[in-house]
C-alpha cells in the first residue's frame, strides 16, 4: 500500500514540476548550471568506465573463443553490440543514478532540512518547478553522454583486443561492421531518454519529501539510489520487450 | 490586519489546532508563546498557508485565504516576508543574490534598480559590507539580518518570524528583535513573531498569544502579562527565579 501511495505523491511531484514556471532568464541559468553539473560534471567517470568496459568486454569475449571455426571479427562484433545495447545506455545509467542521483537528493533534501524549499513556497515560488524541472531539461543532453560512452566503450574495445593480442585491427573492425542494424542505437538513445527522466525525477522525489536531519538526508541518497536502479532495470526490461520484442 | 476564526488542524489522529480565534493587528509585533509541542510552528505555517486548515478561515486584510484562486495566493503571498528559525538562506548564493532573490524572481526591474534597493535594506538592517560573502561565511546574527532584509525587500504587508534570535547571544537577540520592532513601526507591517524567549515578550511584545495544547489558553500585551493570574502563563513565562523575582518586584511597585 505504501507503494502506491509514493508512486501517487511521485506522479503529482511530476504534475508539478511542469505548472507555474520560472521566469525563463532564471530559468536558463539554473538549466546551464544544471548542465554544468549533471552532464559535463559526470563525462570523467562516463569516460572512464566505457573506456574499461569495453575492453573487459573484448577480452571476455576473446578469450571463450576457443573453437577456431569461430572468425576473430566476432571480438569487434560482440563489444559493438554489448556497449551499444546495454552497456553504454544501462550500465552507465546505473552508475549515474548513483553519483548524479545521490547528488540530487542531497541537495534537494538539505533545502528541505534547512527550510530553503519552505522559503521558496512563502515567497510564492513553485519549488518544485525551480529545482526540478533544470534538472530535467539537463539530462536530456544525456543521450549525448551516452554516444560518447559507446564511442569510448568501443574503443576500449579495439585497444585491448589488438594491443592485447586477441585480434587484428582489421578483424575488429570488420566485426564492428558486420550486420550493423541501425535501430539498435536508437533504441539505445531511446532508453537513455528514458533513463535520464528517471535519474532526474526519482532522487529529486526522494530528497523533496524527505522528512528530518542530516542523517536522513543520508538515508534518502541511499534509497534514491536502489529504487532509482530498480526502476531503470525494470524500464529496461520493458523498453526491451516493446522496442526489440 | 490579519484575523484568525476557530482553525483547526490534525495530522492523523494529533488535533494540534483545536479551534484558535485572534487578531494580528498593523503596525505592532504580536508575539506567539508557548512551550513545545503546543502548536507554534504548525499556527504559522497555517498563517503562511504552508499547511491547510480542516476548519476555520484566516482573512489578510479581508482576504480569506482558503476561498482565494490559485493566481491571488500567489499574490498574497508576495507580500509575505518570512524570517525562518535557521534563517533558511540559500547556500549556492551570496548575501546581495539571496536579498535579491524576491525582486528578481517578481519583477521587472532593471538590475541597477534592484542592487540600488538590495544595498537599501541591507543598510537598513545595518548590514553594509557583507554583499559578496556567502551565507557560510557571515556569523548567525548576520545571517539572521540577511534573512529579514530578504523579507522586507520587496515591502510586504505581513512580516512573519518564527523563533528569529534562537541560537543567538543575549545582546545580538535584543538587537535582532529591536530592528524588527522598529521595521514593523516605520513600514505598518502586520508582524507575527513565534518566540520562545521572554527578553522577546517583554522587549517587543505589543500583543501576545499565549497557546497550550492548541488552544489561546491567553492574550494581552507584555505590560498585562505582569498581571495575569493564568497559572499556565504565569507558569510558563516566570518559570526561572530571575522572572519571579522581576515579576514579584513589578507588582510590589504597583501596590
Amino acid at each position: 500500500m505504501n507503494y502506491v501511495s509514493s508512486i501517487g505523491s511521485y506522479t503529482i511531484m511530476v504534475r508539478e514540476v511542469f505548472k507555474k514556471p520560472t521566469k525563463w532568464p532564471i530559468m536558463k541559468s539554473l538549466i546551464l548550471k544544471e548542465i554544468d553539473e549533471l552532464i559535463y560534471g559526470s563525462m570523467g567517470i562516463i569516460i572512464f568506465i566505457s573506456f574499461f568496459i569495453g575492453g573487459v568486454v573484448a577480452i571476455q569475449t576473446a578469450l571463450n573463443i576457443s573453437n577456431p571455426l569461430i572468425p576473430r571479427n566476432l571480438i569487434g562484433f560482440a563489444t559493438r553490440q554489448s556497449v551499444i545495447l546495454e552497456f553504454a545506455p544501462t550500465f552507465t545509467s546505473i552508475i549515474m543514478a548513483g553519483k548524479v542521483g545521490s547528488y540530487i537528493t542531497s541537495s534537494i533534501g538539505t533545502m528541505r532540512v534547512t527550510e530553503q524549499i519552505d522559503a521558496l513556497e512563502v515567497m510564492g515560488v513553485n519549488s518544485l518547478n525551480y529545482l526540478v524541472f533544470p534538472k530535467i531539461i539537463a539530462m536530456f543532453l544525456y543521450p549525448f553522454a551516452i554516444a560518447i560512452a559507446m564511442y569510448v566503450g568501443i574503443f576500449g574495445g579495439w585497444i585491448a583486443g589488438v594491443f592485447g593480442g586477441f585480434s587484428s585491427s582489421a578483424d575488429f573492425i570488420e566485426g564492428l561492421q558486420l550486420d550493423f542494424i541501425p535501430f539498435h542505437v536508437t533504441y539505445s538513445f531511446i532508453k537513455s531518454v528514458v533513463f535520464a527522466f528517471v535519474i532526474a525525477t526519482v532522487p529529486s522525489y526522494h530528497g523533496y519529501y524527505m522528512k528530518g536531519g542530516a542523517l536522513e538526508v543520508g538515508k534518502a541518497s541511499t534509497t534514491a539510489f536502489v529504487w532509482t536502479s530498480v526502476v531503470i532495470i525494470i524500464l529496461n526490461y520493458i523498453l526491451t520487450q516493446l522496442l526489440l520484442g | 490586519m490579519i484575523e484568525v476564526n476557530n482553525i483547526h488542524k490534525s495530522f492523523g489522529d494529533a488535533h494540534v489546532l483545536k479551534g484558535i480565534s485572534t487578531i494580528f493587528e498593523k503596525g505592532k509585533t504580536n508575539l506567539i508563546i508557548g512551550s513545545s509541542g503546543s502548536g507554534k510552528t504548525v499556527f504559522i505555517k497555517c498563517l503562511l498557508g504552508l499547511l491547510i486548515p480542516e476548519q476555520g478561515t484566516i482573512s489578510f486584510d479581508g482576504r480569506i485565504y482558503s476561498e482565494l484562486e490559485p493566481s491571488e495566493r500567489r499574490n498574497l503571498r508576495q507580500e509575505m516576508g518570512m524570517v525562518f528559525q535557521g534563517s533558511a538562506l540559500f547556500d549556492s548564493m551570496t548575501v546581495e543574490g539571496n536579498v535579491m532573490f524576491p525582486l528578481d524572481m517578481f519583477t521587472k526591474q532593471p538590475k541597477s534598480e534592484m542592487l540600488d534597493r538590495v544595498n537599501f535594506v541591507l543598510n537598513r538592517v545595518n548590514l553594509s559590507d557583507a554583499n559578496d560573502k556567502y551565507p557560510a561565511e557571515i556569523s548567525g546574527g548576520m545571517q539572521k539580518r540577511v534573512a529579514i532584509a530578504r523579507a522586507i525587500v520587496m515591502n510586504p504587508k505581513y512580516l512573519f518570524c518564527d523563533e528569529p534570535n534562537s541560537g543567538l547571544d543575549p545582546k545580538t537577540a535584543i538587537i535582532i528583535d529591536n530592528l524588527i520592532q522598529e521595521i514593523t513601526q516605520e513600514y505598518d507591517i502586520t508582524t507575527v513573531i513565534n518566540s520562545h524567549d521572554m527578553n522577546s515578550v517583554m522587549e517587543i511584545g505589543e500583543k501576545i498569544i499565549f497557546l497550550k495544547d492548541g488552544l489561546k489558553e491567553w492574550e494581552g500585551s507584555n505590560k498585562e502579562i505582569f498581571k495575569t493570574d493564568n497559572a499556565a502563563v504565569t507558569n510558563f513565562v516566570y518559570s526561572s527565579e530571575l522572572f519571579k523575582k522581576v515579576r514579584q518586584m513589578y507588582i510590589e511597585e504597583r501596590n
